[in-house]
């Protein structure tokens, strides 16, 4: 129960937002806001009161809904679901209070619009019924096309529609796939359903397990964004208004990650191994490809956008290296990005307002007018460009450790990618906020809202950096089902441990040889 | 048990607080929190380390937490204490504490002010981290720390874009070092599942034999790293261009703690290098290349700091080599004792600096020790420290220990020694030219009044460091002691030179390298004879100067083959060709779209027509079927 | 009396759709693509004639009464929108209303 109201809750707030726009449009906004804190404190009670139990879900809601098609309202979370949850109820809260001032039009619409996708996200982490996953997917994909076309920037038609085009195909080769699991199934056994754990156990030919696979995998990966299949991202994320790149890139980018590690890997093993070799040379690929044309645009929000690419990519990796660490650190990368770049664009929104401008090469000398703000985006610049103590670099040190026992080689080239976001990271603050400010440049700084949302952000992001055990513990049922050994090439040799779990004390090491 | 957590505690205690509320708090209160919280830990360190080895049990360690547990990888946060480390420690928090001392006075003016002690803290804890760390991923995480703390400080001044372009270079240089650090970490997780130093001490030789690709490949990206911060061959590019840091900036971190972090590195890793001798090999050669290429760079600079900094490199590089020959010991006594010199030097050399208001070339200054006589005498024991005038200063019997150890390698000695012995030779020439030439002649330009108590009391100090230090570790030739071979040998094992098992004829040809170089000093730039100045003036000589001058053209190399390619491919591909597919994509959907909206005449009798031979052809297949 | 052969008549009415489809593709004005509509169905009900006189069945004379009616009803309407066009466009002229192309 707690968990279809976890699922419903955005979007009957945002409703009731709406309708209470008409009277008071600071109302509406508290009502979506203290919604999702509520949902967000939710999160974390089921969290804090998760006792192991015989199953892997922490939680459990299941509701029949069209039995003679084998479609069931099922939602359940574990460790993983959970973290995503949480972050969506986290990501939603900022993007509600990060267009505090800057929203003015039908501002009750863009509040049931944000409260819509939000649900949509929510199922996507929630749904274990692959027709309900499907149904929230497609749920997810319209409010925010109309998010971007309403209240986006200058391309904003532009950047909506391929969003909508990019997407919807994915969307397709999605339901395609699930159908042909569905029917398959059913052929082999006579039991049609869309049930998950059902399918997990489904036996299909290699084939037509490879083609499946590989329409899940389409499908994620456009939304993940992989490269080729990227090029929807930098006009979606730069045209769209701050809340909705924030959702974009720190939710929606996920429910890529995510459906790769919860349906991808444990439905079709097999064709997974054989896609894997093929998927890391992408990952590998969109990491530097990302971060080489973040290096070179002068559109601030361009060049957050392309990050998400490169960062992208390292999950990308991860994900296919197929072994604990790797899906381990790819799903921190997920978590630690979406932070870091959802506070990203919560800034460059704030100083596109006050500037009217996302150009850098008019920009400059930030520092000294604005130090608060420039000292965020160095904040999160450092974080992306991973710098240990911030949680980013823990999710990249263990997908290049994971990948790295599967190819040695790939993980050195990924590695390259170090370089290359220091580069871009460093220009960013180079350009825009180093040097000296233009004549007659205006630039109010941070104000206490803005100062709340980001201080609670970086302080996720250290927790994360230096605590990372929880986290990590907390995606062990879904690893579990993602991963395989095969294919990882270095074993370790296995730690000889006294009783108390700690190395003996070597003598002065003057003995060493 | 938090006694060792301290050490690096306070000074980022400092850091946070300087960090949040700094900006508000007054000049008094900040200079008190910054330079305290490192005071607090140098003494805290002093009485700790002191209080261990009268225990003689100096080995402490704590884990404070887990940072990662997983079933094939493990990593906590904990600090490790030994001789080695010690050593470093009281390195860091001495030379920092009076670093800091002095830049109450020396920053005085800035507005700033909060911020600066706030980095300069930051980086301290960081340090202290990096050395403390008993794990090679929490080290990483010191390592990137310091990084990031001397990108900020590089750049404090960050209105000029000059200081900023020179910062991101630093960054990136040893950013690409780190990466390669980064993939040597990789490895040795890979195989051994922990980072943890004493773990792997004990797994990897019991695991691998000596000289196995594994633990070759491990060493060299590990000396890949260690090159990077430490500025040698061919990473040593961005350390003359961090010289637009605030001169403390420069002392601290660009000569007396970060740029030695590749050092200890390599000595607290001894045990890998131990086992790749191929490495150590590259390591020594290295150092040699690196002391060589760095000294005549410095001979041929104009700036004061980046003589410094270019002599900082070659130094070193002395250090490196000490490494690479195995002479550990040798390695980290002269990084002690250049710590203290050139952190003398730099000092002396902001004084300097800030008096002229802001003037960097030695050709502009002159007769300066009328008008600043502690100044004079401090930078005169720095030089002579760094040249390594026999006898009574620290350099001397470090770097002596470093060519005893080279005379004492084995194969290639007799080069390795023979090209360190220029080396010095070098060194003490452009160590002299600096002194003469700012400090003794005319006076050109009046300086103004800058000194303090704050910027005096440190001088001192390290001026009497680096005549004294030296003193723990001498020849056996004079006197033998080995004090400091005794200490820091069994943490670091190997020969120590300790004595210097060489001839006795070594010392004597070092001294005369050094007093040979005064000498020439003293002839060509105080005597100044028309010969000289006449052969300075030909064409091949100033090209040969100027192609010194740029760091024998690494820049410019890199410039050429990485950075310009780079820009321009990136810019060229902003709209990202991969887009194109869509774009034609698109393009066709709009050509398929023409096409058949071709057939929407709006016309009736086209429609009957079409009707009319739809009806036709699917009769004609019903009955032809 | 003899019976016309079925074959003649429906040659005679292929003969009649022939001209009338020729006559609805060939001609522009509107008046004409009526009047070849009414041909074509003309056709068809000789067609129909002819088959039931062979079957000997009264269907296909209904058919003919039917097509008979439903001519005369979609004449009117037709008429009725020649009579519109005319009025608003001032020509009978089938190729001058394209304003549904695409």
């Amino acid at each position: 129960m707690t968990l279809v109201l976890l699922f419903i809750l955005p979007l009957a707030a945002g409703a009731f937002a709406w309708a209470l726009a008409r009277r008071d449009e600071t109302l509406c906004r508290w009502v979506l806001a203290l919604a999702l804190a509520l949902g967000l404190l939710q999160t974390a009670w089921i969290w804090v009161t998760a006792t192991p139990s015989s199953s892997s879900w922490l939680a459990e809601a299941q509701w029949p809904w069209i039995p003679s098609l084998g479609i069931s309202f099922h939602l359940a979370v574990d460790g993983l679901s959970l973290l995503m949850v949480g972050l969506s109820y986290l990501l939603g809260l900022a993007a509600v209070l990060a267009s505090w001032s800057s929203i003015r039009e039908r501002v009750g619409l863009f509040h049931f619009l944000l409260g819509a996708v939000l649900t949509g996200i929510l199922g996507v982490f929630m749904a274990i019924d692959l027709f309900l996953l499907y149904f929230a997917w497609e749920l997810m994909l319209i409010p925010m096309v109309f998010l971007i076309a309403l209240w986006g920037h200058e391309n904003r038609r532009y950047a909506a529609l391929k969003f909508a085009l990019f997407t919807q195909a994915g969307g397709l080769l999605l339901l395609l796939s699930i159908l042909g699991l569905h029917f398959a199934h059913g052929h082999a056994t006579g039991v049609y359903t869309f049930a998950y754990s059902e399918l997990l156990g489904a036996r299909l030919g290699p084939t037509a397990a490879l083609w499946l696979a590989l329409g899940f995998f389409v499908a994620f990966a456009i939304k993940l964004p992989a490269v080729p299949l990227h090029t929807w991202l930098p006009d979606a994320h730069t045209e769209a208004p701050t809340a909705g790149s924030m959702i974009l890139a720190g939710l929606l980018l996920k429910t890529g990650g995510y459906g790769l590690i919860r349906f991808m890997l444990p439905l079709f093993p097999e064709a997974a191994e054989r896609l894997a070799p093929a998927a890391m040379v992408l990952g590998v690929v969109g990491i530097l490809y990302g971060a080489l044309l973040a290096f070179a645009q002068t559109d601030l929000k361009r060049l957050v956008a392309y990050t998400s690419v490169s960062h992208l990519g390292f999950v990308l990796l991860g994900v296919f290296a197929r072994n604990d660490e790797g899906l381990r650190g790819a799903v921190v990368q997920m978590l630690c990005h979406g932070l870091s770049t959802g506070a990203l664009f919560m800034l460059v929104g704030a100083l596109q307002d006050r500037l009217g401008t996302r150009d850098m090469r008019r920009m400059g000398g930030l520092w000294a007018k604005a130090p608060a703000l420039s000292i965020a985006v160095l904040l999160f610049a450092l974080a992306s460009l991973g710098l240990p103590g911030m949680g980013n670099f823990v999710g990249e040190f263990l997908v290049l450790l994971g990948t790295y026992r599967v190819s040695a080689a790939l993980a050195a080239v990924g590695s390259v990618g170090l370089i290359l976001a220091a580069a871009y990271a460093l220009r960013m603050m180079q350009v825009a906020f180093f040097g000296r400010a233009p004549e007659g440049l205006e630039l109010p700084d941070l104000g206490l809202r803005e100062r709340a949302v980001i201080a609670a952000m970086v302080l996720v992001l250290l927790w994360i950096g230096l605590f990372a055990q929880p986290v990590l513990m907390a995606a062990t049922p879904a690893v579990g089902m993602a991963h395989s050994e095969q294919g990882t090439v270095l074993h370790p040799i296995p730690l000889a441990r006294d009783g108390m779990g700690t190395v003996p004390a070597p003598s002065e090491r003057g003995n060493a040889p | 048990m938090l006694d060792v957590a301290l050490i690096p505690g306070l000074p980022l205690a400092g850091f946070v607080i300087l960090a949040l509320v700094g900006s508000r708090l007054p000049r008094r209160a900040v200079a008190i929190i910054g330079v305290g919280s490192v005071g607090l830990s140098a003494a805290w360190a002093l009485l700790f380390g002191a209080a261990l080895i009268a225990s003689h049990d100096v080995h402490q360690s704590q884990t404070l937490w887990t940072w990662m547990a997983l079933p094939h990888f493990e990593a906590a946060i904990g600090l490790s204490l030994d001789r080695l480390s010690l050593v470093m420690v009281w390195v860091v928090t001495g030379v920092g504490f009076l670093t800091h001392l002095y830049s109450i006075a020396f920053m005085a003016d800035d507005e700033d002010y909060a911020r600066f002690f706030a980095y300069m803290n930051l980086f301290v804890g960081s340090m202290l981290v990096l050395v403390l760390a008993d794990d090679l991923l929490l080290l990483y995480l010191g390592w990137e720390g310091v990084g990031l703390c001397s990108y900020l400080l590089i750049a404090f001044w960050y209105r000029d874009p000059k200081n900023v372009r020179a910062a991101v270079k630093a960054f990136l240089v040893t950013r690409i070092g780190d990466a390669a650090m980064a993939v040597g970490l990789f490895l040795l997780a890979a195989y051994t599942g922990t980072l943890r130093i004493d773990d792997l001490m004990l797994r990897l030789p019991h695991t691998f034999p000596a000289g196995a690709p594994v633990v070759v490949a491990a060493a060299a990206l590990l000396l890949a790293g260690a090159v990077g911060k430490s500025a040698q061959l061919p990473l040593q590019v961005w350390l003359p261009d961090a010289m637009a840091g605030p001169t403390p900036v420069s002392a601290l971190i660009h000569a007396a703690t970060m740029v030695t972090a590749g050092v200890y590195l390599i000595a607290r890793m001894q045990l890998v290098f131990n086992m790749a001798p191929a490495v150590m090999a590259v390591v020594a050669w290295i150092g040699l290349a690196t002391l060589l290429l760095a000294g005549l760079s410095a001979l041929a600079q104009r700036d004061l700091k980046r003589i410094l900094a270019y002599s900082t490199i070659s130094q070193l590089g002395y250090m490196f080599l000490a490494l690479g020959v195995g002479a550990w010991t040798a390695a980290i006594f002269h990084l002690v004792t250049h710590a203290f010199f050139k952190a003398l030097l730099f000092l002396c050399a902001g004084v300097v600096i800030k008096s002229l208001h802001d003037e960097h070339d030695i050709a502009a200054m002159g007769g300066l020790r009328r008008h600043m006589p502690l100044v004079f005498g401090a930078f005169t024991v720095g030089a002579a420290s760094l040249a390594g005038l026999p006898l009574v200063t620290a350099g001397f019997y470090s770097k002596d220990a470093i060519l005893q150890a080279a005379w004492a390698s084995g194969p290639h000695a007799a080069w390795l020694w023979a090209v360190a012995l220029v080396g010095a030779l070098v060194t003490s020439v452009y160590a002299f030219r600096a002194l003469f030439v700012v400090f003794l002649g005319e006076t050109r330009r009046e300086p103004a009044r800058v000194s303090s108590l704050a910027m005096s009391v440190p001088l001192v100090v390290l001026a009497a460091l680096a005549l004294l230090a030296g003193f723990v570790q001498t020849p056996s030739q004079l006197g033998g002691i080995s004090v400091f071979g005794g200490f820091v040998g069994p943490a670091v094992g190997g020969q120590v030179g300790q004595g210097g098992g060489g001839p006795g004829w070594l010392l004597l040809v070092a001294s005369g390298a050094s007093l040979l170089g005064l000498l020439i000093a003293w002839v060509l730039y105080v005597r100044r004879p028309a010969t000289f100045a006449r052969l300075a003036d030909a064409p091949a000589w100033v090209a040969l100067r100027q192609f010194a001058l740029e760091g024998f053209g690494f820049d410019r190399l890199y410039d050429t083959m990485i950075v310009q390619p780079f820009v321009y491919l990136t810019r060229a591909n902003v709209g990202d060709f991969v887009d194109w597919l869509y774009v034609c994509l698109a393009e066709v959907a709009r050509l398929l779209h023409g096409l058949m909206s071709r057939a929407q005449t709006g016309r009736v009798r086209w429609y009957a027509a079409g009707i009319a031979l739809g009806a036709l052809l699917m009769l004609g297949l019903v009955v032809l079927r | 009396m003899q019976q016309v052969p079925l074959e003649h008549a429906l040659l005679v009415a292929a003969i009649l759709f022939g001209i009338g489809l020729t006559g609805l593709l060939a001609r522009r004005n509107l008046l004409f693509t009526l009047m070849s509509i009414e041909i074509l169905l003309s056709a068809a009900g000789l067609a129909f004639v002819a088959a039931a006189s062979r079957w000997g069945q009264a269907d296909g004379q209904v058919m003919f009464i039917f097509i008979l009616v439903m001519a005369g009803a979609e004449v009117s309407v037709g008429l009725a929108l020649v009579l519109q066009i005319h009025h608003a466009l001032k020509t009978l002229d089938s190729d001058a209303i394209r304003q549904l192309r695409g």
